[in-house]
């Protein structure tokens, strides 16, 4: 106790035990033990602290300057293609998935771990201040950072000071002691909330981390387009499969999935003519588990719709344009596939596959699959010619322009685009280039060769959904907000220690140079010498004007205590 | 909603205004900082101050005479140039219209838009530079004898003309569609607290040329005009631990958006680790302030890192690792 009253900042205490006798034990175990405990010691040090934050910071910027996986894949293979010689590496050595990295999870499993090692005494010292009363005055005032000297001339006796100074006090905790001779102690401290709201601070630091934790292993995300209309087949969310792009946690395998199914029955846009969105919205009709009762929701922009621990989120919209095939054996049949969006006016890529054409049988097939390749615009505008584009994101006048592939896809080589087709195929000529045609709603092109006609004869809305499941994500919060509260606590409140030391009759020797203008041999008066020593125990910012107040509390007549021990 | 042009105008010419009025501010402060007086760094004043003395009247019961009692640090002022005193009061004055007509400038062209005026890298700058101004004059007109208000707006307005010659857009509604009440707390805490933590920062960039000056005499007189070190030291500090808890606000309301509007309270994107570095290195300085062999010089350093984190995630990140934060809206 006394030692860390010495040391102006309580923290330093928290630093390994230099000065504590070393761990003396015979033998391997002995040293071994020896040797943990300097670790571990050296480990919940502020100074690691402090380094493992640095470290933490230093750890995460490659994942705010070098593409990750998580974020864009496309990017991040460019980005490794782009740099042959560095880019292989950094990718090994988990440069591109940052936070998934195990140096990453060293560094903040350690930092926790320091955590804990640092909270865990605390809490018990904490205990035991609290329970204790202020402590014992130090004998030698004038070595602390703040303190100052007094020599009163007036009739209150030693006592008297030492009541009114502790009536001056209010707000902190004091207590008075009596030393030889009559001399009054006021030993004084106040702020304990501020180490109450630190300790809830740090833990809420690894509540935020349990929570996060918690998500990436339960949670998941999946993505899906959904082609809005009455008679569309929506989506049902019983399983991964369900989603054009599923990102499970890593304790979840599919099973077990809340099963909801939702339908898009209209979705509108609106818009300024400007082009600028007004709203989005996607009217949907949903039942949340199978067999219960169908209901309808606006899901818009910002406004997910909440099932039970699933969200489904409106991320984005365009157009699926709709195609009649009539192939040369005269069957007719109808394509339609949800565009990529590449503007803000939305026009769209993408492919329609004719997989397996009517009439042809066995290697027949592999001659005569089609694709369709284009443009969507909704509202069709020419560039250059017959370039076309869109100029405005609302369907007002919607046209594709299309070039027609026959051929091998080559879907058999392995998973491509659904907005494309392999370029590899048409290189190598497997697939060969024909015609390519403006189409509005209504017209109809003939392909080269075998007269396969295609029509363009409509679209449909399409809307991009997102389910998050995320069930931690309200203790995440929660402990977010803890935490903010900790710390304002401990950052408002200022630990201060205040100590008197009121000496009565003859004057101190250390009062060299004092003034002692008052009449001293009036009557009842007494001369009264008053130490007074002040600690910050946090920080100094500022102590030192409030301590100047607290000093003249000695003088404070008693009726009018006037300070209340705040600062200003 | 359509635009209001002609409030837009008024409110780019106020936009002007405040930046000539800060540089004229500029000007002053920097003659009242050259004529300012020097502070030694002395060290027997702090040994002196346990001498202080009271005493009584003898008549009335123990009412003291002025305490006489001085706290760490200060030091008797010498006298100071009167004429440097007198720009410092202009530099003040002018400072405060810049601020007034600045704050106005913000306003009318949050009117003209219809719309919080913080949608665009112009907005955004702008109200930084307002709210480091902002925090400079709440300091200043605590303590008045502070010379620094040169160092305070230069940053400004190198920040002002690029807000005013290259962020500059004309007023313009944001897609309604992407609003969310969340939205509009975040980004208005994020520019208050980034505000702050960069007057902060200035204060420790003070600090460290002071402290060098301390060490080895290196930057001579210049140094010597710097407040004492005790006092750069309270004012980073201080703003810091107002800063900070807002920026965490301001982080968490983040995470309440992104939640609502991309499906996921946090996501690592460039942004978001951006704002973790950064909260991360305020988090060390105020740990540093707290450990051992850190206090200090150490922990002043921090905190410039710190700014400079906030720097370049307004402008490094927004301009050209633009994530899901880009303003480029919702396709
Ligand atoms: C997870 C990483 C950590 C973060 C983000 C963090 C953050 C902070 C912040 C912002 C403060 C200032 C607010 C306050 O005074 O309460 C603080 C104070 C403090 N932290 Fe941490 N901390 C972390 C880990 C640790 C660890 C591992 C230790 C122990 C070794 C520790 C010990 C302390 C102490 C003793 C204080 C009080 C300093 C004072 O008295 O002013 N912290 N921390």
């Amino acid at each position: 106790m006394s030692r860390r009253d010495d040391t102006h900042l309580r923290s330093d205490t928290l630093e390994p035990g230099t000065t504590e006798p070393s761990f003396k034990k015979a033998g391997p175990v002995g040293s071994l033990i020896a040797f943990l405990r300097n670790i571990w010691r050296q480990l919940t040090s502020m100074r690691i602290a402090l380094m493992l934050l640095f470290l933490l910071a230093l750890a995460s910027l490659p994942g705010a300057l070098l593409p990750q996986w998580n974020l864009n894949q496309a990017k991040t293979a460019q980005y490794i293609l782009d740099h042959p010689g560095l880019g292989p590496v950094l990718n090994r050595l988990g440069f591109f998935e940052v936070f998934a990295s195990p140096w990453y999870a060293a560094i903040y499993l350690l930092l926790f771990i320091s955590l804990i090692g640092c909270l865990v005494p605390r809490s018990w010292e904490f205990v035991g201040q609290i329970r204790s009363k202020p402590v014992a005055t130090p004998r030698n005032l004038a070595r602390l950072p703040h303190h100052d000297q007094l020599e009163l001339v007036d009739e209150r006796s030693p006592k008297q000071i030492a009541d009114d100074v502790q009536r001056g006090l209010r707000g902190w905790r004091s207590t008075q002691r009596e030393e030889d001779s009559g001399t009054i102690t006021v030993s004084a401290e106040k702020g304990y909330w501020r180490e109450v709201g630190n300790l809830v601070f740090h833990v809420s630091l690894l509540g935020i981390l349990g929570a996060v934790a918690v998500g990436k292993m339960v949670g998941f995300e999946g993505s899906a387009i959904v082609i809005a209309g009455q008679d569309s087949a929506g989506i049902c969310s019983g399983s991964p499969a369900a989603y054009d792009n599923f990102r499970p946690g890593l304790l979840v395998d599919g099973t077990n999935m809340a099963g909801f199914c939702l339908k898009v029955d209209q979705f509108e846009a609106n818009y300024t003519q400007a082009g600028i969105a007004t709203d989005f919205i996607a009217h949907l009709s949903y039942t949340a588990e199978p067999g219960s009762a169908t209901k309808t929701y606006d899901l818009q922009v910002n406004e997910p719709l909440r099932l039970d621990g699933e969200r489904v989120y409106l991320i984005g919209h365009g157009f699926s344009p709709i195609f009649k095939v009539t192939f040369p054996n005269g069957e007719v049949r109808t394509y339609e596939q949800p565009f990529n969006v590449t503007d803000g006016n939305l026009t769209a890529e993408g492919a329609i596959k004719v997989v397996s054409p009517p009439g042809y049988t066995g290697e027949d097939i592999y001659q005569h699959q089609l694709a369709i390749v284009g443009i969507f615009a909704p509202t069709a505008s020419m560039a250059h010619g017959d370039l076309m584009t869109s100029s405005f994101p609302a369907p007002d006048n919607p046209g594709v322009a299309i070039q027609i592939y026959r051929g091998d896809l080559g879907l058999q080589n392995g998973s491509q685009s659904v907005f494309g087709i392999d370029q590899k195929q048409v290189d190598s000529g497997k697939l060969e280039k024909l015609n390519r045609k403006n189409l509005m709603v209504g017209e109809s092109m003939v392909v080269d060769g075998d007269g396969t006609v295609v029509q363009f004869v409509g679209f449909n809305q399409t809307v991009s959904i997102q389910t998050s499941y995320d069930p931690a994500q309200g203790y995440a919060l929660f402990f977010a907000i803890t935490m903010l509260i900790g710390l304002m606590m401990s950052l408002t409140i200022k630990r201060r220690r205040v100590w008197f030391r009121v000496i009565p009759g003859s004057s101190s020797s250390t009062a060299a140079g004092s003034n002692t203008a008052g009449n001293t041999t009036a009557g009842n008066q007494s001369r009264t010498v008053v130490q007074v020593g002040g600690l910050a125990r946090t920080d100094q910012a500022g102590y030192g004007e409030e301590f100047t107040s607290l000093v003249a509390l000695a003088t404070v007549s008693p009726a009018v205590p006037k300070f209340s021990g705040r600062p200003r | 909603m359509a635009i209001d042009t002609s409030l837009a105008t008024i409110s780019d010419q106020l936009f002007g205004a405040a930046a000539a009025g800060y540089t004229v501010a500029l000007i002053c402060a920097a003659v009242e900082f050259s004529s300012a007086r020097t502070r030694k760094a002395n060290v027997e004043e702090r040994e002196l101050v346990s001498a202080g003395v009271f005493t009584s009247d003898g008549t009335s019961s123990g009412r003291p005479i002025v305490p006489t009692a001085q706290s760490i640090g200060h030091v008797t002022a010498p006298e100071k140039a009167p004429w440097g005193e007198r720009f410092g009061h202009i530099a003040l004055i002018v400072t405060v219209l810049g601020f007034l007509v600045h704050v106005g400038s913000i306003v009318t062209r949050g009117m003209a838009a219809g719309r919080m005026p913080l949608g665009n890298m112009y907005e955004f700058t702008s109200l930084i530079c307002a709210t480091v101004v902002g925090a400079w004059l709440f300091v200043k007109l605590r303590q008045k004898s502070l010379p620094i208000g040169v160092f305070v707006m230069v940053p400004v307005i190198i920040l002002m003309y690029i807000a005013g010659a290259i962020l500059h857009t004309e007023a313009a509604e944001l897609q309604p569609a992407l609003n969310s009440y969340w939205k509009w707390i975040h980004v208005t805490t994020v520019s208050l607290s980034s505000g702050i933590l960069m007057f902060s920062g200035i204060a420790s960039v003070l600090y460290l040329a002071r402290n060098r000056y301390e060490r080895k005499g290196a930057t001579g007189k210049f140094g010597a005009k710097l407040p004492e070190l005790a006092t750069l030291d309270r004012i980073a500090y201080r703003t810091a631990i107002l800063g900070f808890p807002l920026f965490t606000f301001a982080v968490i309301t983040g995470a309440l958006w992104a939640e609502v509007a991309w499906g996921r309270y946090w996501g690592w994107d460039p942004k978001e680790i951006c704002a973790f570095v950064t909260w991360v290195l305020y988090a060390g300085y105020l740990h540093a302030r707290a450990t051992a062999g850190w206090r200090g010089p150490k922990a002043a350093w921090v905190s410039v890192v710190g700014l400079v984190s906030i720097v370049f995630n307004l402008f490094f990140i927004n301009i050209v690792i633009a994530g899901l934060h880009s303003y480029a809206g919702l396709n």
